[in-house]
């Protein structure tokens, strides 16, 4: 029996609800099986599936799970760095709540990237996509309609690019993960779209009246909408394939 | 009977055993008042429902089974949106409106689920009702359990999604669907906590509400909780994160044992 108390850790350990270790430890099999797997797949590739800048100049996010995963990190980058900008000087209109609450969206977006970092650089080494540049002079990051408005794109497209992705993924573990994570964006994507219009958190423009569904676009489409406000060229060809 | 040795035995050729009870601490303190309540005889029952707890629930449903999981849970929520509007007691306006669109969702919902059902040659379920006696006669406690349907019908749509992996119905692949239905209900919650006055996502301390919220927010994996794919957010990403952050990045699961329990949604399913 005290092995078994043993094996359990510090206090804090001890009273951790157990079904996330158990995940954890799959995960790990999981991730180190899809890594391997994922790199047989890559190798057997030509140059141009590989990840990194391509001799064309462009980032290629990649194929399979690890594809899908560079895929959200390049959104979340780009997410972050938008409420970064919001966060460090916020407009002027913005109320004391509305810059309170931006200011935990630009954490929430912050953890995401900063989570599927570590989480690609552990499970895939040498496969994560480089820091991209951010480009967004179409934003007037004093005006706090224009924010919005950005805001608004970034989220819902956040929500569609999960939506569409989520079937691709290999490894229940990581579907789980992007599960966890959109709907954080969604309730983003329903108190930005409330902020502009209380009421069109999920109004007939972005839910489909008759299914009740909400939108799901592949990882191409997203990445064409995202490209303008991304300096470097995102491939998204192979994601999840 | 030993039970600790059992358990010790069970981890030496499953790795896991541990893992597949609710917390280390809650099998042990449950032993414990167990022992103290001198209910012997009762041990036995007791051992078995804790395997059938940790090793019942392995067996993956079938994709029907989840749809009409997910099909109870529509309904519940249809229910208990067509009983608010009946009530009477929405302020007209913004909250009248806000209100109608998410019963017009729910029906959506109910609609394409019975379909996709049918179309997969199942039967769907029906007459899920919200319990009658389990109705708030007042608005703000109207708008309580609402928020508890929205954020537990989220956590359980999440927690079906890898059961749904590679589920098709002719061309639809039912996991993008269940997806697109999941962002929604978030979007839901998200406006009825605005109404609330809550952040529109879940804050860590909601996991220690009393009832009816807090189970929304409890179960194996908190809400709370800060931990994910074994990388603690606060403190092992590039940048330092408060609890509060790390809880509310990311939405948790709630399995469908955890759903149909009394104390969650399972409680206000009745006549």
């Amino acid at each position: 029996m005290s092995k078994i108390i043993n094996s359990g850790g510090d206090e804090a350990e001890f009273a951790k609800p157990l079904y996330v270790p158990i995940k954890r430890r799959s995960f790990f099999m999981y991730a180190g099986a899809t890594a391997g797997a994922t790199a047989l797949l890559l190798s057997g590739c030509s140059d141009d599936d590989d990840n990194g800048v391509t001799p064309a100049g462009m980032v290629n996010l990649g194929a399979g799970d690890v594809g899908v995963l560079n895929f959200a990190y390049a959104l979340e980058q780009l997410e972050a760095a938008f409420y970064a900008r919001v966060k460090a000087s916020p407009a002027s209109d913005f109320s004391a709540t509305e810059k309170d609450y931006f200011v935990q969206v630009a954490a929430h977006e912050a953890i995401h990237r900063d989570f599927f970092k570590a989480a690609i650089n552990r499970d895939a080494p040498g496969k994560i996509i480089q820091d991209l540049t951010p480009v967004f002079d179409t934003i007037d990051f004093t005006k706090r309609a224009s924010v919005l408005s950005a805001a608004r794109t970034f989220e819902d497209l956040g929500v569609q690019a999960y939506n569409g992705a989520g079937k691709y993924l290999k490894t229940p573990a990581y579907l789980v993960i992007a599960g966890q994570i959109v709907s954080v964006e969604a309730r983003h994507a329903a108190y930005v779209r409330d902020l502009i219009s209380n009421g069109s958190f999920a109004d007939d423009s972005i839910i489909d009246p008759i299914t009740g569904l909400d939108k799901a676009l592949e990882p191409t489409a997203v990445i064409a909408a995202a490209q303008g406000f991304i300096k470097e060229k995102l491939d998204a060809t192979n994601v999840g394939k | 009977m030993n039970i600790f040795r059992i358990i010790e035995q069970l981890s030496e050729v499953d790795a896991d055993t541990l893992g597949r009870f609710d917390s280390r601490r809650a099998v042990f303190k449950t032993l414990g008042s167990t022992a103290k309540r001198g209910a012997l005889a009762a041990a036995p029952v007791f051992v078995a429902s804790l395997f059938q707890k940790a090793y019942g629930q392995t067996a993956k449903p079938t994709v029907v089974e989840v749809l009409n999981y997910a099909q109870t849970l529509e309904l519940l929520e249809e229910d208990f949106y067509k009983k608010m509007v009946a009530a009477g007691q929405i302020p007209t306006g913004a909250p009248k409106a806000a209100i109608d669109l998410i019963l017009k969702h729910e029906s959506a919902h109910v609609k394409l689920l019975d379909a996709t059902i049918k179309a997969l040659g199942g039967t769907p379920v029906t007459g899920i009702k919200f319990k009658t006696s389990a109705f708030p006669a007042d608005y703000a406690t109207q708008l309580v359990v609402a928020q508890a349907l929205e954020d537990t019908g989220v956590r359980a749509y999440k927690g079906q999604a890898g059961n749904l992996m590679g589920a098709m119905a002719g061309t639809t692949n039912l996991l993008q669907v269940a997806l697109q239905i999941h962002s929604v209900e978030a979007r839901h919650a998200a406006h009825i906590r605005g109404m609330r006055q809550q952040t529109a996502w879940i804050q860590a301390a909601d996991s220690s509400l009393p009832a009816p919220l807090g189970p929304a927010y409890t179960g194996a994996i908190r809400e709370s909780n800060v931990v994910q794919s074994n990388v603690n957010i606060t403190n092992q990403l590039a940048n330092p994160y408060s609890a509060n952050d790390a809880a509310a990045s990311f939405d948790e699961v709630l399995t469908m044992a955890e759903v149909t329990d009394a104390s969650r949604a399972g409680g206000l399913i009745g006549a």
